[in-house]
Order: C-alpha cells, then sequence, then structure tokens
C-alpha cells in the first residue's frame, strides 16, 4: 500500500508538472459549463436539478479521458522509465494501481471544480441535493471506468496517439453497448444471452440510472468490477510484454 | 553471490542469449564485453527481472529474479540502457522517489541522498528538471538512482557511455570506491575500462559466452604478450634481423612492424626479452630502442568475437 501511495504522489505531481491536468481541467469545466448552459438548456428547462449538466459527461469523457490515460504507460514506454520503473521493489499492481489512481484523481479534480453549477442550482431553486451527490458518484465512478480502459490500452503501446485512439473506440463501445449501434454487431449471430450480457455493459444505462439519483448496488458492483478488470488486464498486458 | 545458469532468451527465431553460465562473488568487478547485439543488455535485464528468460535462471544473493523478483530487485541496483528517467521531474524530486520506493526511512533518507549528490556531483543541478539535463548529468543521475539505497549488487548497462574523458574517470573512480564487498556487472564497449576498473571480463557475441578470465588472462592471450620491439640506429636488412630472431627457441615468429623496426612474438609461456636482447648484443645490431610489449586487448576481443584466432590477422 505504501508503495501504491509513493507511486500515486509522484504520477500526480507528474500530470501537474505538465500542463497536460491544468489543459485537461479547463477544457474539461469549459465544455460542461458550454454543453449544460447551450445545449443542454440549462435555464429554459425551469427544472432545479442538474440533468442537463450530468448529461453530456459520458460524451465529454469520451475525447477527454483517453488524453488523460494515454500517456499512463505508452510514455513509460517511449521514455525507457518503464525499465526503472519495474525494476524497482514494487509489483506491477502497486505500480497499475497508483498511477491509475494519480489520474482518477486528476478526473475527480476536475469534477469537484465544477461545483458552482451546484450551488447556482441551490440558488436558483430547491433542487434534490441527494441525487446530485449520487450523480456526481456516477460521473467519477464512470470517468474510472473509462481510465481503466485507457491504462489497459496505454499499455499495450508505446505511441501515445494509437493509445487515444484505441481508448477512444473502445470506450464508445462501452457507452452505447446498450443501444442498436453495438447491438445490431452482435444481434445478427449471437444467442439472446450475449446479446443481454453485451447490453449490461453499457455505461450509459448503468450511468443514467444513477444520474437520476438512484443508487443501486448493482451498478456500483458494475463500475467497480469493470474498472477492476481493466487494471488486471493492465497488469497481464505488462507482464506479457514488459520489454517490448 | 550472483548466479546466471544456463540463462536463455529467445526472440522468436532470434536467440538473443544462449546458455549462458557464469556467477560473481563479492568484491568482484565484472565488465561485460561484446560488441553491439552481443546480448550485454538482454542478459542484464533478465538478471533485475525486467525481462523473463526462456529458460535458464538468476539468482542474486539467493533469491530467484523469476519467483523471488521482489527480493532480488531489491538487493539491485540498476541502472538501465541510456539512463532513463522520469523527464519532468528534478533531480531532487526523482532522487527522492526513487529513496522512498526504496524504504529508506528518515535517519538514513536524508544522509544516503547527501552521499550520492556529493559523489555524483550533482548539488548543482538539484533543482533542474531532468529533461534539461546535459547527457553527462542524466547518466550521473541514473547512477546516483542505481546507488541510493547502497545494494550489494551493481548492475551497470554501459555506466559511462556519452561521457567525456573527465566524466568517464570521475565515474570509474566512483565504481572503484564502491566496490568493496560489493558485486558489480558493468557492460561496456570500451576496452579501456576493463583495465580501470574490472577484476574479471566476460566476453559475449551472438549470445554466447566466449571467454571468463581477467583483464591480465585475457592479455595474456594476444600474440602481443611478451613481445618485443626492437627499433634499430641504422638501415640493416630487416629480413636477416627477422631470420636471426627465428633463430631463438623463445621466438614463435617475428616480422618487420616499421620501416626500422622489428617486433619477435615470444612462443606461448616464454619470455623474448632477454634471448632478444642476448642476440642483439651478440650480432652488434645498435639499438635505438628495445621495447617490451604487452598484450592488447582489442585485438584479443577482436578475435575472440569475430572467431579468429589471436594472430591470425591484423593487430
Amino acid at each position: 500500500m505504501r508503495n501504491v501511495v509513493i507511486i500515486f504522489r509522484r504520477e500526480l505531481a507528474s500530470y501537474f508538472a505538465t500542463p497536460l491536468a491544468l489543459v485537461f481541467i479547463v477544457i474539461f469545466l469549459v465544455l460542461a459549463g458550454a454543453l449544460a448552459f447551450q445545449l443542454g438548456g440549462f435555464y429554459d428547462r425551469s427544472q432545479a436539478d442538474l440533468a442537463p449538466f450530468f448529461n453530456f459527461h459520458p460524451w465529454l469523457y469520451l475525447f477527454l479521458i483517453p488524453a488523460l490515460s494515454m500517456r499512463l504507460w505508452a510514455e513509460e514506454r517511449k521514455s525507457g522509465s518503464i525499465e526503472l520503473l519495474m525494476t524497482l521493489p514494487v509489483t506491477p499492481w502497486q505500480a497499475v494501481l497508483g498511477k491509475f489512481l494519480a489520474a482518477w484523481c486528476v478526473a475527480a479534480i476536475a469534477l469537484a471544480l465544477t461545483f458552482p453549477i451546484w450551488i447556482t442550482v441551490n440558488y436558483l431553486g430547491d433542487p434534490d441535493n441527494g441525487a446530485i451527490l449520487a450523480a456526481y458518484v456516477g460521473s467519477l465512478l464512470m470517468a474510472g471506468g473509462f481510465l481503466a480502459i485507457g491504462s489497459c490500452l496505454s499499455a499495450a503501446t508505446r505511441n501515445q496517439v494509437i493509445a487515444f485512439i484505441l481508448t477512444a473506440v473502445v470506450c464508445f463501445a462501452f457507452l452505447l453497448a446498450g443501444f442498436p449501434l453495438v447491438q445490431s454487431l452482435v444481434a445478427g449471430w449471437a444467442p439472446q444471452t450475449l446479446i443481454d450480457a453485451v447490453a449490461s455493459l453499457s455505461f450509459l444505462t448503468h450511468f443514467s440510472a444513477i444520474s437520476k439519483g438512484v443508487i443501486d448496488l448493482r451498478d456500483l458492483v458494475f463500475f467497480a468490477s469493470l474498472i477492476a478488470a481493466w487494471l488486471a488486464a493492465t497488469v497481464i498486458v505488462l507482464d506479457m510484454k514488459k520489454a517490448d | 553471490m550472483l548466479e546466471i545458469s544456463h540463462l536463455t532468451r529467445r526472440f522468436g527465431v532470434l536467440t538473443a542469449v544462449d546458455d549462458i553460465s557464469f556467477s560473481v562473488a563479492p568484491g568482484e568487478v565484472l565488465g561485460f564485453l561484446g560488441p553491439n547485439g552481443a546480448g550485454k543488455s538482454t542478459t542484464m535485464k533478465m538478471i533485475t527481472g525486467f525481462l523473463a528468460p526462456t529458460s535458464g535462471t538468476a539468482r542474486v544473493c539467493g533469491h530467484d529474479v523469476e519467483t523471488g523478483g521482489l527480493a532480488a530487485r531489491r538487493s539491485i541496483g540498476y541502472l538501465p540502457e541510456g539512463a532513463p528517467g522520469y523527464a519532468e521531474m528534478t533531480v531532487r524530486g526523482f532522487l527522492e522517489f526513487i529513496a522512498d520506493i526504496r524504504g529508506l526511512t528518515d535517519g538514513t533518507r536524508r544522509a544516503r541522498l547527501d552521499d550520492v549528490v556529493a559523489r555524483l556531483g550533482l548539488e548543482g543541478v538539484l533543482h533542474q528538471v531532468i529533461e534539461t539535463l546535459s547527457k553527462g548529468f542524466r547518466r550521473r543521475v541514473g547512477l546516483a538512482q542505481a546507488i541510493l539505497h547502497d545494494p550489494p549488487v551493481l548492475i551497470l548497462d554501459e555506466p559511462t557511455d556519452g561521457l567525456d574523458p573527465n566524466q568517464k574517470h570521475e565515474v570509474r573512480r566512483l565504481i572503484r570506491d564502491v566496490s568493496k564487498n560489493k558485486i558489480i556487472v558493468i557492460s561496456t564497449h570500451i576496452l579501456e575500462e576493463v583495465d580501470a576498473v574490472c577484476t574479471r571480463a566476460i566476453i559475449i557475441a551472438g549470445g554466447r559466452l566466449l571467454a571468463d578470465d581477467t583483464p591480465q588472462g585475457l592479455e595474456a592471450r594476444s600474440r602481443w604478450h611478451g613481445a618485443v620491439t626492437l627499433a634499430l640506429e641504422e638501415p640493416v636488412a630487416l629480413e636477416v634481423v627477422c631470420a636471426r630472431l627465428l633463430g631463438l627457441p623463445e621466438v614463435a615468429s617475428a616480422e618487420a612492424t616499421g620501416p626500422r623496426s622489428v617486433t619477435a612474438f615470444a612462443r606461448e609461456g616464454t619470455a623474448a626479452l632477454p634471448a632478444v636482447g642476448a642476440l642483439a648484443a651478440r650480432e652488434g645490431w645498435k639499438l635505438h630502442e628495445l621495447r617490451p610489449e604487452t598484450g592488447r586487448l582489442d585485438e584479443v576481443f577482436r578475435s575472440i568475437t569475430t572467431g579468429r584466432t589471436p594472430g591470425a590477422g591484423d593487430a
């Protein structure tokens, strides 16, 4: 655990030593605000909730999170520092977890800095703050899921651009797993149980459930196990092709 | 103790390291010699646990690098090829990170950090970002990182590559300084380095171990070992001198190595100098110089790694 904390600290400092974290946070805040007010019709709806704000999070994450996760391992490979890191007395799990948590922390900071919109909605009306808190938790979990996918795909390549594109594509598939675009890919040949299984992986379905304020244990378990599975995949990928 | 046993690594059809076995005892500084692509770095990557061997084992202080990887890695300080680091970190931040992950606690942490910073002359760049350092400083930061926890085993992949002569000298002195009771393995293709720091040298090429000897032992394999060069004052028919020299039982061959100089190569296990000196006096040759030669490591290296016997070709 100690090593996880040490790696987490180093990685987080590294995000802020380069403009990456700052750029990510600023762009996230600007876009989240613009989308909620312009496209989401935050004022026009005359409802005291943050649905127009949270509804855009999956799509924002879709192209912002890969930018955050692409460097996690691809950069270590490129610079050769992976050889240093993996020959230090740390286990692959500690390294994977520490790095993932640092990236997640940057996402969490960005999310936390959207608090003015929460204050605004409380100023304007009388929202269900429990539901808003639940939506924040859901959004954070979804960001974690995207990042875990990104971590694994970043470990598979030394090229950050490839890591970015792969992550965006895989995240897109996970987002829309329950929707016709992805369903039609499996519907033709797969048995019904597999179709249902794929549909149940949909980020959008799980996120919209949470963002309505319904914290269902199943949705939490879904995101937690998804993160765990992709981090385990990261460890396996690293073990398999550490030195490539 | 570092024990390498039948270590083999294949990449597809290429066998990068082919059945290499050796062991190193504390106090030894082992030079790992070989042409580029010989398998030096691959072997080091396997010893440090970065690369899994296809077959064979490596044991570091009794820990198998595969089954007891964590314990093995704790006792190793490793400078990977090219001395990679975290480009965006300051030197201080980087070394503190390494100190933390090596588990150095408050008491020793400060002392160890101060020690390596002083040893490697990093005081002036402590607050500089690694990215902005010169190649020489980056290498020194890599070395500082490797010796920070005072490990019993040091694996240094080309520690002096890219350094200027003064820095090379400093790094060699550092290696000698820390070598007491430690196991040190350095890879290099700079042969003078072997003479300067190593107590033992291994030559590998094409993934195979070709020679394992002391630097002196390797030099003795050179045909120049025990040879004598005569530089003559006045023009003499060099063929005659050669023929006379060949008459000596100690001399294996003799040839003209300059317009007025002849070198007599000694037969193995004999010293040519006294006999050649006596012969010159008997013959009344006017000598400008009578120079004993020492074995030439570069020649031995070349002949071993290209599969020719020493002395068969150019010197």
